[in-house]
């Protein structure tokens, strides 16, 4: 890695920075108004310029300051991103593309001709736009005396961990800054969230600099604020009227506060000089998250994804030797071996503990990026749709979010496109004109249940029943339940853009999502009323490495079962072990199915006498799973069955016992299912 | 089949590891063969299909152990002194998998040459035609050169 050469890396990354820029342009085409498409625009033109010149591309530097500089006015609103403006900025792109890439092979009379295009667009419509201009000051006149600035950023912007300190020292470093805090945001203490930033600024900055110097200061964070910047008058000129409306306080004259010294002005808290001051005195409403912003900055480390997979790999093989050596211990004699061996499982576990926290991550980052998705497709569907996520600090393995946001995407699409009925049909069910979305994790035993509900039309099952009988998958007036029909949207291309998701199922590219979930060890369900909505429930494993189980032996052969699935264990009794028929436990009152395990994995050699149940729960059913002999707690770390044996349902996985010895893990879930189906079909099978 | 036939004409020589199961020889390609061990305690899968019938632990890895004389419709044998696993990696749809394969002995490795190699034939053979890539002359025998690919998809 660090005998690549730099160049290289920056062409690596302005290729990427390209794809954005490219992008955004071409749907600021599609959506002229798209403010973040402009944003992005920008920010992708800001860092090719900034790395440009950092690497030496000073050409690019130049030619991007340029573009940068003639698109600005687009990024303020003030003209309008026109087709062949757009074209003409592809086209800058381009140029730009080849200056990194074939810097020989560029001339810049190509350069200077897209730039001169460029500067025409952007300047013949500049009197088309007079009202905007107004509040941008003459170039001229903002080299004289500077900028007055007032500042008010988003509550959150703390969260985010922008500092607005760190930005007015930013702001300083462009020349002498007189900084007020306006304070008439802040509530009253008990109502005052520690984490928000109720502070605003009003900032005058005497420095003869360019607008572009402050724009750049506040880059990354000027969608999560408003700047207002007026240019300074000279100090003999009165200050511009539209200020003090923006301070929403009694003006102090302008001459006064030019004055190179701190001053009280007339708002409540005294003028400071930013650079000098002690950062946390001012920062009065917040020190709490300011705190711990800096403790989490000493804190954190990046680390690659690899090390980690590789230190969890690590983890996993100390767990299986540190199986092994409580056996050898247990089975010995030696207390002193058995002291050590005892202090070692200690150490495993924690060391796979800390492992595997280190790997978990908020879903609350996943869910963030769908606000975009369901803005956008509520618009292009004109369905007003509202969006509710909760749950978002519920934390799963970070290559399970990775993995999780495709198929998240997919499903939040099928609910607005086909879930979510137009205005018009909404209105005649008597609904509200707006449709509603919910996204929502929560940890469930071993599992975390990540669901998209819709409070659409719901899942017309007769029209899949219909689609499937024509696509031959079943025969004609087969006996199946809703739950078995509806399972055919997972059928790979079951469902095609013209014929069932333009009318009311959904299934495009379900199979996709089915098998991505399904490849996580997860499983998907989904559960619709007509009328009233559908609701996808993803289940996913809480880890992908390693699990506490509960190892049994059944016949000859030894499983785990989760042990964050197991509720209890019980003795078959002698009663429940002769009735044949009726495979039902009493547990304290309550009836609980249960499952010869011996039958279902086909088990050799003489059941036990004394059969034990081990009471699972899986989503809302509670099964008994009959098995000879519970031997105990095992530490499991999960090794994929290969596809050799990906036919095999019932088992997620394997794992090594202390003996070394593999053992088969079991999926209760499937095992339920494969249960349920059987006496589906036995119950079918009797009705017909 | 013949298409790796005509690669193996080209580069002459064939490596091979020589294993016997039942009364038959078989030689595997001796570039997919990872390892060759004693026989451990095997798991089994309950559900899997017959020739894939258990799992096993190698060098911390669960993987899948097949049977070939179930494919050849030969009689299991139990595990004699001669039994030995040998390790194998395919490439099963794209992905490299490890696959143990129980032989009830091991002769040796050696080389196929170009010379050597049969057609297979049309008749007298009962088993399937796609299991087997070609059959081979070696010391005097024929020994079946078999598309581990193919009989474990």
């Amino acid at each position: 890695m660090s005998a690549m050469d730099p160049t290289e890396v920056f062409r690596q990354e302005a290729s990427e920075l390209f794809e954005v820029l490219e992008g955004a342009l071409l749907d600021l085409g599609q959506r002229p108004d798209d403010r973040e498409l402009v944003d992005s625009a920008f920010r992708a033109l800001h860092t090719i310029k900034g790395s440009g010149a950092m690497f030496g591309f000073d050409k690019v530097a130049s030619f991007t300051h340029e573009f940068e500089t003639a698109f600005d006015r687009v990024r303020k609103g003030e003209i309008k991103p026109t087709q062949e403006l757009i074209s003409v900025a592809l086209a800058a792109k381009d140029y730009i593309r080849a200056l990194i890439e074939d810097p020989q092979s560029t001339d810049d009379i190509i350069g200077e001709a897209i730039l001169d295009d460029l500067r025409r667009f952007v300047s013949a419509d500049q009197p088309a736009a007079p009202a905007a201009a107004i509040a941008e000051a003459p170039p001229a006149e903002s080299k004289q005396a500077g900028w007055h600035l007032y500042l008010e950023f988003e509550s959150h912007i703390l969260r985010n961990g922008s500092n607005p300190l760190d930005l007015l020292e930013d702001l300083c470093k462009l020349g002498p800054c007189f900084v007020v805090p306006v304070t008439d945001g802040i509530p009253f203490l008990d109502e005052m969230e520690p984490e928000d930033c109720y502070l605003k600024w009003d900032v005058k900055l005497h420095a003869a600099c360019d607008k572009d110097a402050i724009d750049d200061v506040f880059m990354f964070v000027q969608d999560e604020m408003k700047l207002t910047l007026l240019p300074l008058a000279q100090v003999e000129a009165p200050a511009p009227a539209p200020l003090f409306q923006l301070l929403d306080e009694e003006p102090a004259p302008m001459a006064e506060m030019v004055a190179p010294v701190v001053e009280v002005a007339a708002a409540p808290v005294a003028e400071q000089p930013v650079a000098k001051a002690e950062p946390k005195s001012e920062a009065r409403p917040e020190p709490k998250a300011e705190a711990k912003r800096e403790e989490r900055g000493i804190a954190t480390v990046r680390v690659q994804a690899e090390r980690l997979d590789e230190l969890m790999d690590r983890v996993g093989e100390l767990v299986i030797a540190q199986a092994r050596l409580s056996q050898l211990a247990a089975s010995g004699s030696d207390l002193s071996i058995k002291m050590i061996a005892e202090e070692i499982e200690r150490l495993a576990s924690s060391l796979r503990d800390t492992t595997m926290g280190a790997r978990m991550v908020p879903i609350g980052s996943l869910f963030g990026r769908f606000r975009r998705l369901v803005h956008d497709l509520s618009r292009d569907l004109s369905k007003p749709v509202e969006f509710v996520t909760s749950g978002e600090d519920t934390e799963l393995d970070k290559t399970m979010i990775e993995c999780l946001a495709d198929p998240l995407v997919h499903l939040i699409r099928n609910a607005i496109d086909h879930g979510i009925e137009d205005t018009a049909t909404r209105a005649a069910n008597g609904k509200t004109e707006q449709g509603r979305i919910e996204l929502a994790a929560v940890h469930s035993g071993a599992q975390v249940l990540v669901t998209v509900k819709d409070n659409g039309g719901g899942l017309n099952t007769a029209r899949i029943r219909a689609k499937a009988e024509e696509q031959g998958l079943i025969a004609a007036g087969a006996v199946l339940s809703d739950h078995e029909i509806h399972q055919f949207l997972f059928h790979p291309g079951f469902s095609t853009a013209q014929t069932i998701s333009a009318l009311s199922g959904r299934g495009v590219g379900m199979d996709v999502v089915k098998r991505t979930i399904e490849n996580m060890r997860g499983s998907i369900d989904l559960s619709t009323r007509p009328g009233q909505g559908t609701t996808v429930t993803l289940r996913l494993p809480l880890t992908l490495a390693i699990i506490e189980g509960l190892l049994i032996r059944v016949g000859e052969g030894r499983y785990i079962i989760p042990l964050s699935a197991v509720e209890e264990c019980v003795e078959l009794t002698a009663e429940d072990e002769r009735s044949r028929g009726r495979n039902f436990l009493n547990v304290r009152g309550n009836l609980v199915p249960f499952l010869r395990l011996r039958e279902l994995l086909t088990a050799s050699g003489a059941p036990d006498k004394h059969q034990k149940t081990i009471i699972i729960s899986t989503g809302e059913t509670r099964v008994g799973l009959v098995a000879d002999q519970i031997i105990g707690n095992h530490q499991t770390v999960i090794k994929s069955l290969s596809k050799l044996h990906s036919d095999v349902t019932i088992f997620s996985g394997a794992t090594i016992l202390g003996d070394g010895t593999a053992a088969l893990i079991l999926d209760v879930a499937q095992l339920v299912t494969l249960a349920q189906s059987k006496v589906e079909k036995q119950h079918i099978s009797e009705a017909a | 089949m013949n298409e790796g036939l005509a690669g193996e004409h080209q580069t002459g020589a064939m490596q091979v590891v020589m294993i016997g199961l039942g009364e038959e020889k078989f030689a595997l390609d001796a570039g997919l063969v990872r390892e060759i061990i004693d026989p451990v305690p095997v798991t089994k899968v309950a559900g899997a299909r017959a020739f894939v019938p258990s799992v096993i632990n190698v060098r911390g890895n669960v993987i899948p152990l097949a049977d070939l004389r179930i494919r050849f419709g030969m009689p299991q044998l139990d595990n004699s002194a001669d039994t030995r696993i040998v390790v194998i990696e395919l490439d099963l749809d794209g992905e490299p998998v490890l696959v143990g394969v129980t032989a009830d002995k091991v002769y040796e490795v050696t080389e196929i040459s170009q010379t050597d190699v049969q057609q297979t034939p049309r008749v007298g053979m009962h088993w399937k035609p796609e299991f087997i890539r070609f059959i081979a002359k070696w010391r005097e025998e024929f020994v079946i050169v078999p598309n581990m690919e193919r009989i474990l998809n």
